[in-house]
């Protein structure tokens, strides 16, 4: 040993034939094959990004991602910033003014439906408060701006003069909301209607800021002069109040407020049963708690099924991995025989033998085990999805233990018992011990799939049986909340990864065996 | 009276019979009793039903007729556990997931021994092995032949009266096995143990054992002390599977006073020993081991038969000299001399004499 050392420190490194240190020609040996090797997964791992890692990593950014508040409406947004929602909902006319402004301008857009349905999801009414309010807002008497404008000076109603003046840094300057409202203006007349804005008169939303720059300072030299003072003048919070009166209370304001950041953990309090209050997150009301009790159901279901597959599947197992080859196989076979039918075809068995008319409760009550008018309720509850999904599960828990357990040689059975153990200290100490790698693994895949299952739940769960993933199905198909959905379905990956990783700590992740 | 019956014949086999598949018989007709602390060898090819023999002692297989007794009792109906025999297995059969320590402790603990006393007792099974320093191991971190060990020690470690092992040595090399032998038997005598150990191996068989069963075709063959069976072979089938054997085919052609005249197949005629021949005209198969030849005629008595040779090949082998040689037609005749100072070295080509004192030759059964 010190002899190899020394030998080592007289010459120095190794060296290869060429005279290149051998570590250097070795790397750069490996370096071509692992170049080829992943050149040979390259495809599948382009497929993989493509359809699996991009989708996944879409739908995790969708469960925070939140631009539409602040994109429909983000005057509003804007002047709600100062606003402290315990001082109860905004009274001030220029946060109605700014609301006012993004629903003209989001109603041209078709754009406040959605913003409606964005919000409804933080709290019921929002949808049909927007709808209704951005139907009537363009209909609102404010065109007594324009026309007292017009009024004054023919020259408010001409879209070159506009133009001209809106071009000017110093009016811009000056007048603000009015240059804002003017530039929302044009570019809706050139998107939407395809006309040109110098060629056209503002709409009275743009007098309206035009008369509240004015209330508030100076006219610029360069637009005709007005005196406002004595105007007619339209009270906007009013309006709105005479719409619904839903705007003078506090939710849709603070939906407003609360949700008009760029990026928003809404959805994920909500997938927890929370909300955004006055005071920050809290609980729901009792009656609007949904997902933490489906979630803690979509787990003690799951872990009952993977422990009433181990507990069905074992023995099975056993047989098959000790049995004589040909019957060994023809057990296989019949172990697989439940993926040669389609999924929606056993579940579909299941509802035939489970329902109170049933196959079982009509031999149970034939039996005379049941009473006829107490038939048992298996399914459209737990039960229902228990049986099924156990029965839809059990080959993911047989594989890997029968493989597992073919690997364990019969000598340690007889090793243990001319030992002096019994048959079943020699099955607990000696063999189980070495078959838990199987269950292991056997657990780890049909828990996880049970978690994520949804159809045969949907199938045979009824209310009390449908799991997280059913709520995820609805929420992407039917409510189309994909934000909820999405971040429902991160916290399921999320309590997959911990129960994993618990898991590696407890067992050991290199104590799972798929095989030899 | 019981109990010397019972020493006399601590284990024995009467009439056992065994077949796995209810066509074949796999052992036949088995008799066999072994007194206490007897090292007896099971030797014989494979196939030949020697871990059948094992697995019915040790209960893992049903007898299919016959009886086997244990100190005077019969066994068939006791389940393995509560015979109290300890076994060696071919792949050691080391619990994988258990340290050597508690691999050690496993048959105390079914025993409901207490904590110290087990401690005591793995601590000095362990030292008895020399593995006392790899308590804490697991059995995938020993080498072959320590595993070898520890599953030796874990077999005495309940101190049972017998002990079977099932080609343990197996899976070692040449060096390990010669040392593993000597610590086996030394064991086994200094702690009185009875022990049945299964081999292919004849030289094993032969350094270790008091006696050797040689099995064949699911019966014993010959039952004796090595010695006796490498000398005296009982029919061809041990005196060809024991050591190195010429044999010649001949038919008997004067037998009586304990010796007999063979006429070879070629022509030429021997003096033998008749052992499984009894008159004259009958086939037979002669034996002869191949150091009992001579060469040197001066030390044959006089009037005894010879046969010409031609001597075919030479090989040095150290501390002997193996020489093939042409014989009565046989190309395989085989002599084995000393290498001695004076020891002549035959040249192929070279046309000898050779004989042999008729006690050496034994003529048996023609298979
Ligand atoms: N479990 C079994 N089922 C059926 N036949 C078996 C079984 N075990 C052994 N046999 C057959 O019984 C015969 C004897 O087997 P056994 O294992 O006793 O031989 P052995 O002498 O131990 O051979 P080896 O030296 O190769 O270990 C063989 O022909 C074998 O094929
Ligand atoms: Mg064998």
């Amino acid at each position: 040993m010190a002899g190899a050392r020394n030998i080592q420190a007289e010459t120095g490194p190794m060296l290869a034939a060429d005279g290149r240190p051998l570590k250097d020609s070795l790397n750069r040996a490996l370096r071509r094959q692992k170049l080829r090797a992943l050149l040979l997964i390259s495809p599948l791992l382009l497929f993989i990004m493509l359809t699996f890692v991009a989708p996944i990593a879409d739908m995790l950014f969708r469960s925070v991602e939140n631009q539409i508040v602040q994109e429909t409406i983000p005057r509003t947004v804007k002047a709600l910033e100062g606003w402290d929602p315990s001082t109860g909902a905004p009274h001030d006319e220029a946060t109605f003014a700014a609301l006012y402004t993004d629903l003209v301008i989001a109603e041209e857009y078709k754009a406040h439906t959605r913003l409606g349905t964005r919000l409804n999801y933080e709290f019921g009414g929002a949808s049909s408060l927007f709808r209704g309010t951005g139907r009537e807002v363009g209909k609102w008497p404010t065109e007594v701006y324009t026309e007292q404008f017009v009024a004054s000076d023919p020259a408010y109603r001409d879209g070159a003069a506009w133009a001209l003046w809106m071009a000017d840094p110093s009016v811009r300057a000056v007048l603000p909301l009015t240059a804002d409202a003017y530039d929302a203006w044009a570019l809706m007349t050139v998107v939407e209607k395809d006309d040109v804005p110098a060629e056209e008169q503002p709409l009275d939303f743009v007098y309206t800021a035009l008369y509240r720059d004015l209330a508030a300072g100076a006219l610029p030299q360069l637009m005709p002069a007005v005196d406002v003072d004595n105007w007619d003048s339209v009270a906007i919070r009013d309006l709105f109040l005479e719409e619904d009166a839903a705007w003078g209370e506090l939710p849709v304001w603070q939906a407003m407020k609360s949700y008009g950041g760029n990026y928003t953990a809404g959805y994920f309090l909500n997938a927890v049963d929370m909300q955004i209050g006055a005071n920050g997150p809290e609980m729901r009301a009792e009656d609007e708690r949904v997902y933490v009790t489906l979630f803690i159901r979509t787990m003690i279901l799951s872990i009952t099924i993977t422990a009433t597959c181990i507990l069905l599947g074992y023995p099975v197992a056993w047989l098959m991995a000790n049995l004589p080859a040909r019957s060994a196989n023809l057990l296989m076979i019949l172990v697989l025989l439940p993926f040669w039918t389609s999924l929606l075809v056993r579940t579909s068995a299941w509802k035939v033998l489970l329902q109170q008319q049933g196959v079982i409760n009509d031999t149970l009550v034939w039996l005379g085990l049941v009473d006829d008018a107490n038939r048992l309720v298996l399914i459209n509850n737990e039960a229902g999805t228990i049986i099924a999904m156990t029965h839809i599960l059990l080959p993911f828990m047989i594989l890997p233990l029968y493989s597992v357990m073919k690997t364990i040689p019969p000598s340690y059975l007889r090793a243990a018992k001319s030992l002096g153990a019994t048959n079943w200290t020699a099955f607990w100490r000696v063999y189980f011990p070495q078959s838990v790698p199987g269950i292991g693994a056997g657990s780890i895949l049909v828990f996880i799939l049970a978690i994520g299952y949804y159809i045969t739940p949907e199938l045979v769960g009824g209310n009390k049986g449908v799991f997280i993933s059913n709520r995820i199905a609805y929420h992407i198909g039917t409510s189309l909340n994909w934000g909820l959905a999405a971040a429902l379905g991160t916290i399921l990956l999320v309590i997959v990864l911990v129960l994993y990783w618990v898991y590696d700590r407890v067992v050991g992740i290199d104590n799972v065996k798929l095989g030899g | 009276m019981g109990q010397t019956t019972a020493d006399a014949a601590y284990v024995a086999f009467e009439r056992v019979q065994k077949s796995y598949d209810g066509v074949s018989l796999v052992v036949k007709d088995l008799n066999l009793s072994m007194p206490k602390g007897e090292f007896l060898t099971m030797l014989g090819p494979s196939g030949s039903g020697k871990t059948t023999c094992l697995m019915m002692l040790a209960g893992f297989e049903t007898a299919t007729h016959g009886e086997i007794k244990l100190a005077g009792k019969n066994i068939n109906n006791i389940p393995p556990h509560k015979r109290g025999i300890g076994m060696v297995f071919q792949n050691y059969a080391l619990f994988p997931h258990m340290t050597v320590a508690e691999n050690l402790s496993f048959p105390l603990e079914v025993r409901k021994i207490g904590k110290s006393e087990r401690e005591d007792k793995v601590r000095h099974a362990l030292d008895m092995v020399q593995m006392g320093a790899f308590g804490g191991r697991r059995p995938s971190q020993l080498s072959g032949g320590q595993q070898q060990r520890v599953a030796l020690a874990r077999a005495l470690v309940f101190q049972p009266e017998l002990v079977l092992m099932d080609e343990p040595l197996g899976a070692l090399d040449k060096q390990l096995r010669e040392k593993m032998q000597f610590e086996i038997t030394h064991l086994a005598h200094d702690l009185g143990i009875t022990t049945v150990y299964v081999t292919h191996d004849q030289t094993e068989a032969l350094t270790m054992s008091d006696r050797v069963a040689v099995f064949n075709d699911g019966r014993i063959q010959q039952l004796a002390p090595p010695d006796q069976l490498y000398e005296a072979p009982e029919n061809s089938f041990v005196a060809q599977f024991i050591g190195e054997n010429n044999r010649l085919m001949g038919t008997v052609k004067e037998i009586g006073g304990g010796i007999c005249v063979v006429r070879l197949d070629s022509g030429d005629e021997i003096d033998a020993k008749p052992v499984n021949v009894s008159k004259v005209g009958e086939r037979t198969q002669v034996s002869i081991r191949p150091e009992r030849v001579e060469i040197n005629k001066t030390r044959l008595r006089d009037g005894a038969h010879t046969l010409k040779a031609e001597v075919l090949e030479f090989i040095f082998m150290g501390d002997i000299f193996r020489t093939r040689l042409r014989v009565a037609g046989s190309d395989d005749f085989v002599i084995k001399t000393r290498n001695a100072p004076d020891q002549v070295r035959l040249q192929p080509g070279t046309q000898i004499e050779i004989g042999w004192l008729p006690g050496d030759c034994r003529a048996l059964d023609a298979p």
